[in-house]
């Protein structure tokens, strides 16, 4: 999020698309609830009705898949009426950045594609330069190359027209939801968009939410209270478990993984990866202080700070590198020997479920560490399984559960957050931390006495000491925090780290968050309410908000370039003719090296300060976006309908997987006419391996049901309470059905499709499971492989699918 | 102090934290279920399920509509429950929170009959008549009911009764405005003036509330005629009566059906799976 | 760590529910019923204060623990966390339930290759069997160079997944032992 839970209350606007925060994040709702006391609109625009749409003024429906056309549509609305905020986008924004002329967009292809590659040669997507380097702008808007021009033209095909036959939503709704969203263009009015995996689990993910990101620069909504976008994130700490980089791309702090192909030597890396202007010109600092804080003593100047340590990406699997899907199609192709499994239930998570389910047996040993048996630890007794075909050996390490330890989490608002230790665990479970020390001990005993390990360095030399036993959970929290190497003093935030090897941080974006060494540094544990500024909401005394406990970031955008607060009554950041008076910790320099002021002119043209052009992107140079430096609509792979806009049906960088468990629809198919999606409810969590186990929520919500359209039921002689069978050629999910009129089908676009909507809870194990003890269980057995070529995120909202009565 | 709750159901997100709160403060069991085509569950109250949410759905031309209604005990000024106990089991506690006694209650069920609301349930175990207490344990103790607690939206509140009246019509005057011609604060005078308010968008009938709740003619008869002779006679023939005048009331059968028909009809057409579960 | 949260008192939650709802200007001007005050079933336990382990929203919860056998005997909201302010939703409120769990791992279970069923182990044991394991696999994949001669010192033969159930702490030390061995295969819930 780039602003926060309690922050929803400033809004005048709450645009929910793509999310369904009544059901997933209940308690937001005290905050929407109370900017609607104040008079706030809420908007939702979802394929279904759901509890969030019920609480809704405006609600639309929309087909999945057509997000992108939907913000297209908004985009081109706003620039056609002129409702953007064009100061804002003058100053902040990359909208007067003159584009190479050699760029160009056709029939739904920007220049530069391959198709027999089925990939961009970049060349074009950049910007004009002059002879001094600078990029050419034309700040008046008249060049036909400037961005905010280039825009207007790509744009003018999302007509309210087309959008609303591609989306099936209504003209007339999609026009009151313009106007209502697009007032929000003006200084004093803030629009917040809220969504979640119904933007993201697409093959144009990225597609989706660039173009709400779009819509919100264009109104000027980034960086102000009441404001922003925000992704709704899931788990508790996935916000964390992002920032420490647990993606196969990442190391912590969004440092990118070394490439074999780019960054073979340290050299190398700090010449492609540390920006040349910007505040990522202190990368080598981050990124020496953490290979410190890995191989401590080790690690020196004259080693490179021991950077081949680091193992270097290859292309991966199929050329596909790394990522959930490759991964599981490397191992279903008996590719890799061994998979550990900390806290998560692949077997019922991921994509195409059966295949996931098959390539676990190709395994040698797994290590699952969990609360509860899940589906993946049993993986080996699934309905329609023979243990004894089943050669993978597994570990099943009981963990402890949140209140049964100590540490930190993040919550989607980048808030960290300090838990206490309740109660025990049971029996011998353990907490996690517990469990990762252990084994690295283990590790580095059998390391030790085998001669022959191969390059055991890394793991024998690893600075790793954080107590005898238990290990202690501050001490870990300091080294993510940082301090000096000599004098072991924690550092006060990461203006501190250098790179000479003086300091070791294991997190860059966490230091600050425990500044010293006594327990009451620690700022996650920090708990005091009494001082909300402007009674924003804002409270900077609670817990610890990274980056340098900023609230609201890109918060320089608040104010104009004066530093006048474009709407007084929701300040961040203020310039009161001398100094600056702040809300929020400002997203900008406020005193240079020397201890001076800063006065605002200096930041006026660059409050976005991780970008190198110091202004948001609307047009997104170099490839940094694979798929296109504007967004575009694509269909979903698996959909009923051509692509209205152009000839391109698909998101040309897509990849379609060819495993023999790799069944996908073709466009328009008879035999597989509904389109699928999965959801979820509020009662149940994830793949519901704690929520099913929990009696109360299962007697809520105690089986897989399947809600569809009373249309569609009657089609197929379905009633309400009947078993019914959803069908892929991937597989199938049994559950009950829900008739509902919650469910439509899209009439207004191409062949008036119906929708199948599934909860993704269920599994074959726990207090509740997915019902009579069928072999289809899960919403993931019918959906696939194909993904956002950007973000490797799999189509879980959109796909083909048939149905019929069970019996 | 009067004190009050209010269930504003403009607010309600469905979220169902209600339900849960309820069986953590009051340890209830979960009750094994299945779906029957709808959201709802556990089907209907009981001794271990105090409290639930009804999801009414409700198809209004191309648009739809889906709300959630908590079902609890009123906690009536005139409460038929109380007057009918035999053994004096019910009683208002702190002034508004009508609780049964277990150590009194005999079991014989002559609450359920005359509750205008369909609340009071048997449990066979303890042979004991259970519902909502309105964690009176909680409110002696100067915290607010579990289920008032808990809720994010502020659809639940709890307090002195003349300040939840005015924010309910404080409420209300918004929600017409807004266009909810029908909406109304139910419970303010019925039966003497409920424990537990609803703020309503739509008719009470709508909800599957009495239109104009009353303590039944039954009661009535039974506190003036029937309940003296029990004393007396000690109880078979008062008790026969009894039971067969509160049958010729069809009073159950009309006040349950009322409920679990609406939202049946609005999760599309429930299957007779369903129906039974519930009646 | 006991919290120092007591018991919220009456006057405090309905008057900050008033707050948020706009009507602050009517005041609540209500005092604790305390007559005929019951013991609560909390009364005496010790209390922590930590946080929902659920969704990202981040709420806080009080646990009721009991001073004499250390079980929890309650959750529910924090009324000081400034964005639940002592509301939950049901999952966060169910949390008592996975306190007391029957259903929870209490051991190391094992199963071997071709069999139908567990077998508890004991922590060393497993431990040691795993960190064998992680070796034999690694040695075997593992790779120095490339096929250009580059240094990868990566293994492909060895995959990780998780870390959104857990804790900052934990992820770092997962990325950091994760990284050492070289392995590439790390994926976890966010990019699902």
């Amino acid at each position: 999020m780039t602003n926060s839970w309690i922050d929803l209350k400033n809004a005048d606007v709450i645009l929910v698309c793509g999310a369904n925060p009544a059901e997933n994040h209940p308690v937001s709702f005290k905050w929407i609830t109370a900017a609607k006391d104040k008079g706030a609109k809420l908007i939702v625009v979802d394929p279904r009705f759901t509890r969030t749409a019920a609480k809704a003024d405006t609600f639309a429906r929309i087909r999945p898949g057509t997000d992108a056309a939907f913000f297209g549509g908004l985009i081109n609305y706003i620039i056609t009426n002129k409702l953007y905020h064009e100061e804002y986008i003058k100053n902040y924004t990359n909208a007067s950045y003159l584009v190479n002329p050699g760029f160009s967009f056709k029939d739904g292809v920007f220049s530069g594609y391959d198709e027999d590659l089925k990939s961009y040669d970049y060349d074009t997507w950049t910007y004009q330069l002059q002879l001094n380097g600078e990029v050419s702008k034309d700040t008046d808007f008249n060049n036909p190359n400037c961005v905010l021009e280039l825009m207007r033209d790509h744009y003018s095909r999302y007509t309210a027209d087309r959008v609303s036959k591609i989306c099936g939503m209504s003209e007339d709704s999609f026009k009151k939801i313009a106007d209502a969203f697009c007032r929000t263009g003006k200084p004093d009015r803030s629009g917040t968009i809220l969504y979640a995996m119904g933007l993201t689990q697409h093959t144009t993910g990225t597609q989706n939410v660039r173009a709400a990101g779009m819509v919100q620069l264009l109104l000027g909504n980034i960086g102000i209270a009441g404001g922003g976008l925000n992704a709704l994130r899931g788990a508790a700490n996935v916000q964390g478990s992002t920032d420490f980089g647990l993606l196969f791309n990442l190391l912590p702090g969004y440092l990118n993984m070394p490439l074999a192909s780019k960054h073979e030597t340290f050299s190398r890396y700090k010449d492609a990866e540390v920006a040349k202007s910007g505040y990522a010109v202190n990368k080598t600092k981050w990124f020496v202080s953490l290979l410190k804080a890995w191989w401590g003593e080790y690690a020196t100047e004259e080693n490179d700070f021991l950077y081949e340590f680091l193992p270097k990406l290859g292309d991966g699997y199929d050329k596909s590198g790394y990522s959930w899907v490759p991964l599981f199609e490397a191992m279903y192709a008996d590719k890799i020997n061994g998979l550990l499994c900390w806290g998560q239930n692949p077997v019922l998570s991921g994509p195409n479920a059966n295949m996931t389910a098959a390539a676990l047996t190709k395994l040698d040993w797994l290590v699952v560490s969990d609360l509860f048996e899940t589906e993946t630890s049993v993986f080996w007794k699934r309905p329609g399984m023979k243990p004894e075909d089943v050669r993978t050996e597994v570990f099943l390490l009981p963990a402890a559960a949140s209140f049964e330890k100590e540490g930190s989490v993040t919550n989607s608002a980048r808030l960290i957050q300090w838990m206490n230790k309740a109660a025990d665990p049971p029996g011998e479970a353990r907490p996690d931390l517990w469990i990762i020390d252990s084994l690295f001990k283990a590790l580095k005993d059998a390391y030790s006495q085998e001669a022959t390990a191969k390059f055991s360095e890394p793991l024998l030399k690893l600075n790793w000491d954080y107590g005898d036993d238990e290990p202690d959970p501050h001490l870990v929290a300091k080294e993510i925090n940082g301090f000096t190497v000599t004098d072991k003093t924690q550092i006060i935030n990461f203006t501190k780290l250098s790179d000479d090897g003086s300091t070791m941080c294991g997190n860059w974006i966490y230091s600050g968050f425990y500044p010293g060494d006594k327990k009451a540094d620690n700022r996650a544990a920090q708990t005091d309410t009494s001082r909300d500024p402007d009674k924003l909401g804002l409270y900077p005394e609670w817990a610890y908000s990274w980056p340098l406990n900023r609230r609201i970031i890109y918060n320089r955008c608040s104010a104009n370039a004066e530093g006048v607060p474009y709407d007084k009554r929701r300040m961040l950041v203020s310039w009161d003719g001398a100094k600056w008076v702040n809300n929020d910790v400002p997203d900008f320099s406020i005193k240079d090296v020397a201890g001076a002021i800063v006065t605002p002119d200096k930041t006026a043209k660059s409050p976005f300060i991780m970008l190198p052009e110091g202004q948001a992107r609307f047009f997104i140079p170099d490839g940094l976006i694979k798929d296109g430096p504007l967004t575009e609509h694509y269909e979903p792979v698996e959909s009923p309908s051509n692509n209205l806009l152009s000839g391109q049906q698909n998101n040309p960088l897509v990849k379609i997987w060819q495993s023999d468990m790799d069944k996908m629809v073709e466009p328009g198919s008879s035999k597989y006419p509904y389109i699928g999606f999965t959801c979820r409810v509020a009662e149940h969590w994830q793949t519901g391996s704690i929520s099913r186990n929990l009696p109360w929520l299962a007697e809520m919500m105690p089986e897989m049901f399947i809600e569809i359209s009373p249309e569609l039921a009657a089609r197929h002689g379905i009633e309400n309470g009947n078993k019914v069978k959803v069908i892929s050629p991937r597989g199938e999910v049994t559950g009950v059905a829900i008739v509902t009129n919650r469910i439509k089908p899209f009439e207004l676009s191409p062949n008036a499709p119906e929708a199948v909507s599934m909860p993704d809870h269920y599994g074959f194990v726990g207090y509740v499971t997915g019902g009579d003890e069928d072999k289809d269980y899960s919403a993931n057995q019918v959906t696939s492989n194909v993904y956002d070529p950007n973000t490797g995120m799999p189509e879980y909202k959109a796909f083909l699918v048939d149905i019929r009565k069970v019996g | 102090m009067a004190t009050a709750m209010l269930v504003d159901v403009s607010r309600c997100i469905g979220c169902r934290a209600c339900q849960v709160a309820c069986k953590e403060w009051n340890l209830r069991h979960a009750e094994r279920t299945q779906n029957q085509g709808s959201y709802e569950n556990p089907p209907d109250l009981s001794a271990q399920t105090w409290t639930r949410v009804a999801f009414i759905e409700e198809a209004v031309g191309d648009e739809v509509k889906w709300q959630f209604r908590r079902v609890l005990c009123q906690h009536c000024t005139d409460a038929a429950c109380e007057q009918v106990c035999p053994p004096k089991a019910i009683s208002h506690r702190l002034s508004t929170a009508v609780v049964i006694d277990a150590e009194k209650c005999t079991g014989c069920k002559y609450c359920i009959s005359a509750c205008p609301f369909d609340v009071p349930r048997y449990n066979v175990q303890t042979n004991t008549v259970e519902k909502c207490t309105l964690c009176v344990d909680r409110i002696s103790n100067g915290q607010i009911p579990a289920c008032a607690k808990v809720c994010a939206p502020e659809a639940v509140m709890f307090g002195e009764r003349s300040i939840m009246v005015a924010i309910a019509k404080m409420r209300l005057g918004k929600l017409k405005k807004r266009g909810f011609k029908d909406a109304g604060l139910y419970g303010e005078k019925e039966l003497g003036g409920l424990g537990v308010m609803f703020l309503l968008t739509s008719s009470p009938s709508f909800y599957g509330f009495p239109e104009k709740p009353t303590v039944p003619l039954s009661v009535n008869i039974w506190q003036d005629v029937f309940k003296p002779m029990i004393a007396v006679a000690g109880g078979g023939a008062g008790l026969a009566a009894l039971v067969s005048l509160l049958g010729s009331t069809g009073y159950k059968g009309s006040q349950r059906g009322q409920g679990s028909q609406r939202s049946q009809g609005d999760e599309g057409s429930r299957g007779d799976k369903g129906k039974k579960q519930s009646e | 760590m006991t919290s120092g949260l007591s018991r919220r008192d009456f006057l405090k939650l309905t008057g900050s529910i008033a707050a948020l709802s706009a009507v602050n200007c009517l005041g609540l001007d209500l005092v604790p019923v305390a007559r005929a005050a019951e013991r609560l079933k909390t009364a005496g336990a010790r209390e922590t204060s930590t946080i929902c382990g659920f969704c990202s929203v981040g709420c806080g919860v009080i646990v009721h623990t009991s001073t004499s056998n250390g079980k929890v005997q309650s959750i529910e909201g924090n009324p000081d966390h400034p964005i639940n302010r002592g509301t939950l939703c049901s999952k966060g409120q169910a949390l008592y339930e996975l306190a007391n769990n029957n259903r929870r791992l209490r051991s190391v279970l094992y199963r071997a290759p071709g069999s139908d069923k567990w077998e508890k182990k004991n922590w060393d044991w497993a431990l040691r069997e795993i960190a064998t394991r992680m070796l034999k696999a690694r040695d075997k994949t593992f790779k120095v160079k490339d096929k250009k001669g580059i240094v990868v010192n990566r293994t492909e033969g060895l995959a990780q997944l998780g870390g959104a159930a857990l804790d900052n702490e934990e992820c770092y030390l997962l990325a950091k032992l994760a990284r050492s061995l070289g392995i590439v295969f790390l994926e976890h819930q966010a990019r699902i």
